[in-house]
């Protein structure tokens, strides 16, 4: 597809395979981090908020 | 109490309360929440298009190779490391002057996001220079630079946690941010100051790119699909830092318990 002959050509990236896909491998390594870290950020907080309004409804 | 609002409501008392209710952390968590798929979208197209084009259509260059693909992430990650560290800075800035919560939750959260950014755009041009300088590090100016960057962006965060008092721990952040903002056009300069190995800029968003259409095109939409997914994850994290302040609130209480 594109550039590269065969799936095996992709892969190898003219000898320079390895740069290439570990430098690929940390950008979504950073992508995925800052998605999850948003995410469970938001969860935390709102668990958090949850429980006190159920403290103050069951205090009355 | 100043001047201005002692006296009947003028239109200097109307901008100012115009201008801090533009700023309140409710409205911001109103807002925001139709803000969200406008970033995150674009954002994901983007940043896929982006790399798609570049890992597997962009030409190879005639002196790298196919390494040259590493150009697609680590110019838009450095962009952005060094842009958000800015906005971080003025954010700061604008908490120490105007006292704006928003601003201050701003910048505390640009610092995770624009370090994750400086970590990416060292590891991935420490693989680059492997192959392409023989070594996986030079302390050449703009390298050395932005590893103090990194240093920055980790301290600025250490210093935060390290400090009890919400309100302390902004403004001693604030001003550490914008010490180190002198870093930033070191940075910029540093490969036309000093005899660097790391190349001259080749893509600016000033001038036209040494380089053809097809290269350097994929390059400006990863950076602008960065752009986006910072925004959008700063907006998530401010938003969620809204919820840990705000709790108490009985507006915030309403809207959790709509979801």
């Amino acid at each position: 597809m594109g550039q590269f002959e065969s799936i095996q050509a992709l892969i190898d990236m003219g000898g320079h395979g390895l740069y290439v896909w570990l430098s690929y491998g940390i950008g979504l390594a950073v992508i995925a981090f800052n998605v999850v870290s948003a995410n469970s950020a938001n969860k935390k907080a709102e668990e958090r908020a949850k429980k006190y309004i159920r403290r103050q409804e069951l205090e009355g | 109490m100043s001047l201005s609002e002692t006296s009947a409501p003028g239109w200097k008392a109307r901008f100012k309360r115009w201008f801090h209710s533009w700023a309140s952390p409710k409205w911001f968590y109103e807002k925001s929440a139709r803000w969200l798929p406008w970033l995150s979208i674009p954002a994901v197209l983007l940043i896929l298009s982006g790399l798609v084009w570049g890992l597997f259509f962009a030409p190879q260059d005639y002196q790298q190779g196919n390494s040259f693909r590493i150009f697609y992430l680590h110019v838009p990650a450095a962009f952005l490391s060094q842009s958000i560290f800015m906005m971080m800075a003025i954010a700061g800035a604008i908490n120490l002057i105007w006292r704006i919560k928003l601003a201050d939750m701003a910048a505390k959260h640009c610092a995770p996001i624009g370090a994750s950014f400086a970590i990416l755009a060292l590891a991935t041009g420490a693989i680059w220079g492997k192959p392409t300088w023989g070594a996986w590090w030079v302390w050449d100016a703009r390298l050395t630079a932005m590893l103090i960057l990194l240093f920055l962006y980790l301290g600025v965060i250490a210093l935060y946690s390290a400090i009890d008092n919400r309100e302390t721990a902004g403004r001693s952040t604030a001003i550490l941010s914008l010490v180190g903002l002198v870093n930033i056009p070191i940075i910029k300069y540093s490969v036309d100051w000093w005899n660097t190995l790391h190349q001259p800029a080749t893509f600016t968003l000033t001038e036209k790119p040494a380089m053809p259409f097809e290269m350097w095109f994929p390059a400006l939409l990863v950076v602008l699909g960065f752009y986006l997914f910072f925004t959008w994850m700063l907006f998530k994290r401010m938003r969620a830092e809204v919820v840990e302040r705000e709790f108490k609130a009985k507006w915030l209480q309403k809207e959790l318990t709509q979801k």
